[in-house]
């Protein structure tokens, strides 16, 4: 049984993942169907399922939406074909977070408080509940406009955030038809006919001669609403009339509608669109399911590129493989360490073999995103988490394959772990596969200087988190020998190595890049000095080895510290706001970059504790340990 | 005995360390201070000065020249003293000459390379750039000669330096009164303006001058205002005021008429660029509604035409993010784009335009640290992995 625990253990979870490849079967409702339909919005081509997903995000900080008294759950599609297609339904709908802790928001548009059995969750609140005090909202959104957003109060972000969403919400509702109305299919009728009496009309009040006055009403009122719909800057659902000439040329429903007036054939997407919003809207669902599949054989003959992307990202968006591997990881974390108690072998290999299985979930998922986006790895903060902890877990990986003692599993499955949580917190902000702007286009670039650059990152909090193993295990526990505490220093040591080059070579690169866009190599830029600052750590690191300034526990405690240096560069001269590289401007993560900073200060005072006193060391001495305790001899230089 | 100490400190690892240490906590705090002070404040208080001082001028740390200094002193020192010519210490030599390279040549940016703009709308050309960090007061006035001018140039800060200047080439010496960080002018308003013009003579007369505090973001720039007076030999010829959105003013004295104006310092090339055609692209549906600013930009591209009448050379080129144009010992970078403060259908163009004859050290400091790095490197990994092997 032992010796096929690890066969036991990746099969099962093999089979798990594979399940997870599974496509879920629409029931009533032609869900996915509609959700790999394509349209242009944020720039780039996207399936409707990506929309609702990203839309949802922002508002509700989920991607599918709990309904409390329905007991079910409505995944982010169905939710956003009730926001396009049947507005009433959608404005009662709870899908606007705000934080429990925001009073002063919540007593600012007069929100209900939490109270369960009213149904007040106390955090998520309808389109309906803040209506009444939009204009509360308004007054206070114009004056945080005014301030530079790198001086906004939390206060302040919040009112930015709920604006925001709230427009959203708003362009949403008014991407297929004018939220108010019923029956679209009659309208677009009654729009087509109306348009030649209602032009002429129009041209006789112009030479101010006698005209027909309702004509020219009617046709103004369409013309007014679907206005609207162009200023909303709703996304882009209408596909080019002559693609061969340019793909990229998508329009809004009210400018196609716009368009007609002026002697355009009417789009076939409108009708089809518009036919699927009266059939949902009356619950028909096989004539729902009838004009989605319409549509898409219209789309078919030339719009094969754009419906194969919009396919692919909708499976890429269902596969959730960052989200299978972060479990995957935690399973072998959990395993990793129970190996290191009772040194079973069969539990470490089982966890080192869960650990290449989530690797490989990573690195599919990974691959996925850059054939999606046709870019190298890294495009944003959040693809910076998924590298970072998809190089750090290739390196816990080879020192598994050398020492098997777990401690490369355990490094690994922790990290990659934890860096694709901060990925998932980081893709809160929104579409995470943004368009890169035009300083950043430059894929020669991004897949140097920022590929390398990141493994800088990573291999630096490898040798962090070793060194974190080193005292942990050696302060708590019994399980830190002589030889595991050596082996450790050799990894740290090495991976440090590592860590000074990558970060040297890729800051230096960055220089390169900034002195070919910029004409500087070097600024002095928040986000260059945070780097600069890494290279500098590792080099006083491996310096102060050399020169014997410090020994095993001194390196690990200056390990440690590299830690806090990455991360403030990672994370923390982002929150600066200031200078060319503040891209990803982030405010909330503060809290939680303290909290790490304390958390490795803290260990670090745990570190200075002298080592005799440490449990490891204390049974290996028997009692009296002699001056310098258990401190293997000095390192030897460099080069020897 | 002394020497020997001196020897032994210089070329002491603690050395390096201690350096690396204050390094970090000056990069650090420096990076902290731009927040407030701007990155170029910031970036000449800490990093290109021997001390980080007070308000007071008292030495509060070490700056980043006296850092480095001591670091490439404790560099070239420790390699002197204990320089082996061994394969194993290859990676090591490589390394560092690399870091001397960079340091070295980071140092002869600093000193040699000048940052200058070139802004003109579409249809315009220029023949100089201009540094938006300094302004000059010049007088022109034509020589018998009808080809050239003579220009005398006066530094902003010479002026604020010395409040008064008389040069032997002027009828007249100029006298500071006021001194504007940041300003704007406007057209007076008959029933706004009451209070006296800023200048007794001149365009001064006309206009309200606006002081605005002094901004520290990167992608503004401050327009300083003075006003001064011109004593002649007869006695004052009249208040006047410099601002770099004025028209040139004339003085007359005796029989001859200068041309004044206050600007941006100039550098004139021996060519000119004309700006052909501007576009600023957009990803479709991207940014809030009504707020084009917030969008993400796709592309920003000048299309310019160099003449050049020394080589005879006539061209057009295109000049967009990341694709500079290097001519001429100078390069060209796209930096800024708007529209035409009165013309709203002509598109504007800054250029970054910038002369680093240290452009190279770079490159070569980071071939030589990251191939240093991998010799290194791949020594220990081969010599580790031989060890496992007999192990």
């Amino acid at each position: 049984m032992k010796k096929w625990l690890p066969w036991i253990m990746a099969g099962v979870f093999g089979v798990w993942i594979l399940s997870t490849l599974r496509m879920p079967r629409d029931k009533e409702w032609a869900l996915s169907e509609f959700g790999k339909l394509p349209l242009l919005s944020n720039g780039r081509f996207q399936p409707m399922d990506s929309l609702a997903r990203n839309s949802l995000l922002q508002m509700l900080e989920k991607q599918s939406l709990h309904l409390q008294d329905e007991k079910r759950t409505m995944p982010a599609t169905g939710w956003l074909m009730e926001v396009m297609m049947n507005q009433e339904r959608a404005d009662t709908r709870k899908i606007f977070r705000i934080a429990p802790g925001n009073f002063e928001l919540k007593s600012l548009l007069k929100l209900p408080p939490r109270n369960m059995a009213a149904g007040e969750d106390g955090k998520h609140y309808s389109w309906n509940q803040i209506k009444p005090s939009l204009e509360a909202l308004e007054k206070e959104g114009r004056r945080v406009a005014q301030i530079d957003a790198a001086h906004r109060n939390p206060f302040d972000q919040s009112i930015m955030k709920l604006q925001n969403a709230l427009f959203l919400y708003m362009r949403l509702k008014n991407t297929i038809h004018p939220e108010n109305a019923t029956n679209f299919v009659a309208d677009l009728g009654r729009y087509a006919a109306s348009i030649k009496p209602g032009m002429e009309a129009f041209q006789l009040q112009q030479q101010e001669k006698a005209h027909d006055e309702a004509a020219l009403q009617l046709f103004g009122d369409f013309a007014q609403r679907f206005t609207i719909m162009i200023r909303m800057e709703t996304p882009l659902l209408v596909p080019p009339h002559h693609p061969e000439r340019s793909r990229d040329e998508w329009m809004r429903i009210g400018e196609a509608l716009i368009e007609v007036a002026r002697g355009e054939p009417m789009h076939f997407a409108i009708p089809a669109y518009a036919k699927m919003a009266l059939a949902y809207r009356e619950g028909r669902a096989a004539d729902f399911n009838k004009a989605v599949a319409e549509y898409r054989q219209a789309l078919t003959p030339q719009f094969i590129p754009e419906l194969k992307k919009a396919s692919r990202e909708y499976f890429f968006n269902h596969l959730q493989a960052f989200y299978t591997a972060s479990i995957v990881y935690v399973m072998a974390f959990l395993l990793a360490c129970f190996s290191w108690f009772n040194l079973s072998e069969p539990l470490r290999r089982s966890a080192a073999w869960l650990v290449v299985l989530g690797f490989v979930v990573h690195t599919c998922g990974l691959v996925f995103r850059m054939v999606l986006e046709n870019r190298p790895p890294v495009t944003n903060l959040y693809s910076s988490a998924i590298f970072i902890g998809w190089g750090a877990v290739v390196l816990g990986m080879i020192l598994e394959r050398f020492y098997r003692d777990g401690i490369g599993t355990v490094v690994a499955s922790m990290l990659g772990f934890l860096t694709l949580i901060i990925a998932h917190n980081l893709a809160l902000g929104g579409d995470t596969m943004e368009m890169m702007r035009a300083v950043l286009d430059t894929n020669f670039w991004l897949a140097t200087h920022v590929v390398i650059i990141t493994l800088g990152y990573a291999s630096t909090g490898v040798a962090g988190f070793l060194a974190i193993i080193y005292l942990v295990r050696g302060i708590f526990t019994r399980t830190l020998s002589q030889a595991t505490a050596k082996a450790l220093s050799r990894m740290v040591y090495g991976i440090l190595c590592f860590a000074t080059l990558f970060s040297f070579v890729g800051t230096v690169l960055g220089g390169i890049w900034a002195d070919q866009s910029w004409g500087r190599f070097w600024g002095w830029d928040p986000k260059e000095n945070g780097a600069l600052i890494i290279v500098l750590w590792n080099a006083l690191v491996l310096h102060a080895r050399w020169g014997g300034l410090v020994r095993e526990r001194g390196l690990m405690n200056l390990a440690i510290v590299g830690n806090i240096v990455t991360s403030w560069s990672w994370f923390g001269v982002n929150m600066l706001g200031i200078g060319l590289h503040s891209y990803g401007f982030m405010d909330q993560a503060f809290w939680y970059l303290m909290l790490f900073v304390g958390l490795n200060v803290a260990l670090i005072g745990l570190g200075l504790i002298p080592q005799h006193y440490w449990r490891s060391f204390r049974s290996t001495s028997g009692g009296t340990p002699p001056p310098g305790g258990n401190i293997p001899g000095r390192p030897a230089p460099a080069g020897a | 005995m002394v020497v020997k100490t001196i020897i032994k400190v210089l070329t002491s690892l603690r050395l390096t360390v201690g350096c690396l240490a204050l390094g970090i906590l000056l990069v650090f705090f420096g990076t902290i201070a731009q927040v407030d002070a701007g990155l170029y404040k910031a970036q000449d208080q800490w990093f290109r000065s021997f001390f980080v001082r007070t308000q007071g001028g008292v030495p509060l740390f070490p700056g980043g020249y006296l850092i480095g200094t001591v670091l490439l002193v404790n560099l070239i020192a420790a390699h002197i003293a204990r320089f082996q010519l061994t394969w194993k210490k290859l990676g090591i030599h490589v390394l560092h000459a690399g870091v001397i390279v960079l340091l070295v040549g980071q140092l002869a940016t600093d000193m040699l390379s000048r940052e200058m703009q070139m802004s003109f709308a579409e249809g315009e050309s220029r023949c100089f750039s201009v540094n938006p960090q300094s302004s000059e007061l010049v007088f022109i006035s034509e020589t018998s000669d009808a080809f050239s001018n003579k220009v005398v140039a006066i530094p902003a800060g010479l002026l604020t330096g010395q409040k008064e200047i008389s040069l032997p080439e002027l009828p007249f010496r100029v006298r500071l009164k006021e001194w504007f960080v940041n300003s704007d002018v406007r057209q007076r308003a008959p029933m706004m303006d009451t209070n006296a013009p800023p200048a007794t003579a001149g365009h001064g007369r006309n206009v309200t001058l606006i002081p605005l505090p002094e901004t520290k973001k990167m992608d503004e720039r401050n327009l300083p205002g003075i006003t001064f007076e011109l004593v002649g030999a007869q006695g004052s010829l009249g208040t006047w005021l410099g601002h770099a959105k004025l028209r040139d003013q004339e003085v007359t004295v005796g029989d001859k008429t200068w041309q004044m104006a206050f600007r941006f310092e100039r550098e004139y090339h021996p060519f000119t660029v004309e700006l052909l055609k501007t576009t600023h692209e957009i990803y479709r549906g991207t940014g809030t509604p009504g707020r084009p600013d917030t969008a993400i930009p796709k592309n920003f591209q000048s299309r310019v035409k160099l003449d050049n009448p020394q080589r005879r050379e006539t061209r057009e080129a295109d000049i967009r993010m990341n694709e500079p144009l290097r001519y001429e010992g100078l390069t060209f970078y796209q930096y800024q784009m708007g529209r035409d403060e009165v013309q709203q259908n002509l598109g504007t163009s800054t250029l970054q335009v910038v002369r680093n004859p240290g452009w190279l050290a770079p490159y070569a400091g980071c071939v030589l640290v990251g191939g240093g790095l991998i010799i290194q490197f791949l020594m220990h990994l081969i010599g580790f992995i031989r060890k496992r092997r007999t192990a």
